[in-house]
């Protein structure tokens, strides 16, 4: 199969009009990132997303970008975006607190293809905050576990406190149905975890290949290195799934900013499989 | 009987999958079982390289220690992996300190038994170097991979 999951409608009627959201809460996960929780001001709003799909996030006055949901997507209209501060935007996102408001359009793009296989297992490969648009997937996977065969994640951070959801990925831990592995690129002292980066965790995790479907979110070039791995361990092309990043501007195939090749990120991708995009992956000009 | 728990133990490792049995049965000459407490040194760095270690169950890491600071984890291996290739260049001394974090049960391979072996028969020593020669080149790409800082490069 080359398609990736039908995105759905976008719950805003005129898709360049930004709803009004509301903080909710705001959790600080790391140093540099924070996850806000946040809902339609307006009642009546319905909104329901699909696992990977992502919104433009304005802040009123300093700009628009995009993220991805990062909350349950069995729970509509308070949703969640985890985000990084790395510039003007997302450092504005930073400021803000319950109770301040936001510009939401979306949700847009395609998603996890969460529902492809029965009875197959799953790996889910995350890099520092690309475990973020994963996160939906994995609460569709865990509320949905007899579907599926043997899920497995694995999560590679930078260091020890770089690393997201660090409770939830206690219980996630502590289920008998979860393999979860946790690996930094740095240890320091006091961690006992695993030390090298992710991709070491590829070829000794229990999976069986020939039956897998891959998600695969993180840095480009981790993601690279990463599909490498899993085909070397037998995971067939078209069923690894990346999600990919370009610079946006309207967020629905009208104004070229996000072009990838033929495609565009954000009307075609994010998500897309490594068959559709894997000529594609390895030029430096595109 | 202990040849026999160890050939079994050899040849159930990824390391040594689908190696022809006249090969094993060789290499389970220079083959001894260990166990590491944790913290326990396995090899500290400068030492003579004589041995490799088949990791049967639990959990090691590799460190790099520099005077007055903490030392730090360069990578952790597990059950599953090899440790140790020092042993087959020359001078053969090790470069980084290995270290049980975990209770660690492995196979421990004598280097110097080994390289007679693979001087003998050298069809044994290219399927050795084959073996660790694709060790070699995955943890080569995963220290790029690291040297990279993908997660920091904000
Ligand atoms: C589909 C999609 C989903 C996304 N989901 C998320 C998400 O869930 N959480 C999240 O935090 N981000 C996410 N991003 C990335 C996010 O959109 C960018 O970080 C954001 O646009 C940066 O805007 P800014 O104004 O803060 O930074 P700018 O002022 O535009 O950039 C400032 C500096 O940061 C660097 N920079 C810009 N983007 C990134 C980046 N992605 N990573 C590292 N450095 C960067 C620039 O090169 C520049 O040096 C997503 C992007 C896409 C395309
Ligand atoms: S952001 Fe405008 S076409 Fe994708």
């Amino acid at each position: 199969m080359e398609l990736v999951e039908k995105e759905l409608l976008t719950t805003i009627q005129n898709p360049m009009l930004p709803l009004t959201f509301q903080v909710r809460s705001r959790r600080q996960e790391t140093k540099d990132t924070f996850t806000l929780e946040i809902e339609p001001v307006e009642s009546g709003v319905e909104f329901k997303f699909l696992p990977g799909q992502f919104n433009m996030v304005y802040v009123f006055g300093v700009g628009e970008v995009p993220i991805s949901i990062s909350s349950d997507p069995n729970r509509w209209n308070r949703i969640a975006h985890t985000i990084r501060m790395v510039g003007v935007v997302t450092k504005a996102m930073g400021k803000l607190k319950k109770g301040d408001l936001l510009g939401i359009r979306g949700p847009f793009g395609s998603s996890w293809p969460i529902d492809r296989c029965s009875e197959c297992d799953i790996v889910i490969v995350a890099g520092g905050i690309g475990l973020a648009p994963l996160r939906p997937a994995i609460y569709h996977i865990l509320s949905n576990r007899e579907k599926y065969n043997r899920v497995v994640l694995l999560y590679g951070a930078r260091t020890p406190d770089d690393i997201l959801y660090k409770n939830e990925i206690e219980k996630w831990r502590s289920r008998f149905d979860f393999e979860v592995y946790v690996t930094v690129d740095r240890g320091t002292t006091g961690w006992k975890g695993n030390v090298g980066v992710v991709t070491t965790l590829i070829p000794r995790a229990p999976f069986n290949p020939e039956n897998t479907v891959a998600f695969v979110c993180g840095p480009e070039i981790m993601m690279r290195f990463t599909s490498l791995e899993l085909l070397k361990r037998g995971v067939k092309e078209h069923n690894i799934f990346l999600s990919m990043e370009r610079n946006m501007k309207c967020g629905i195939g009208l104004c070229g900013h996000c072009q990838f090749g033929p495609a565009f990120i954000c009307k075609d991708g994010p998500v897309f499989s490594y068959s559709q995009i894997k000529d594609l992956i390895f030029k430096r000009e595109i | 009987m202990e040849f026999e728990t160890l050939e079994k133990l050899l040849r159930e490792h990824p390391f040594f999958r689908d190696l022809k049995e006249e090969y094993l049965s060789l290499i389970v000459g220079c083959a001894r079982n260990v166990f590491y407490k944790p913290g326990e040194f396995i090899f500290r760095e400068g030492e003579q390289a004589n041995e490799f270690y088949i990791i049967r169950d639990g959990k090691i890491s590799l460190e790099v220690s520099a005077p007055g600071k903490k030392p730090i984890v360069i990578q952790t291996l597990e059950s599953g992996e090899v440790l140790g290739w020092s042993w087959i260049t020359p001078p053969y001394y090790w470069h980084f300190d290995a270290r049980a974090i975990e209770p660690t049960k492995a196979i421990a391979l004598d280097g110097r038994c080994l390289r007679n072996k693979c001087e003998e028969d050298h069809s044994l020593g290219y399927e050795l170097l084959k073996r660790f020669i694709t060790i070699v080149e995955q943890r080569l790409q995963a220290t790029r991979i690291q040297l990279l800082d993908l997660y920091g490069a904000g």
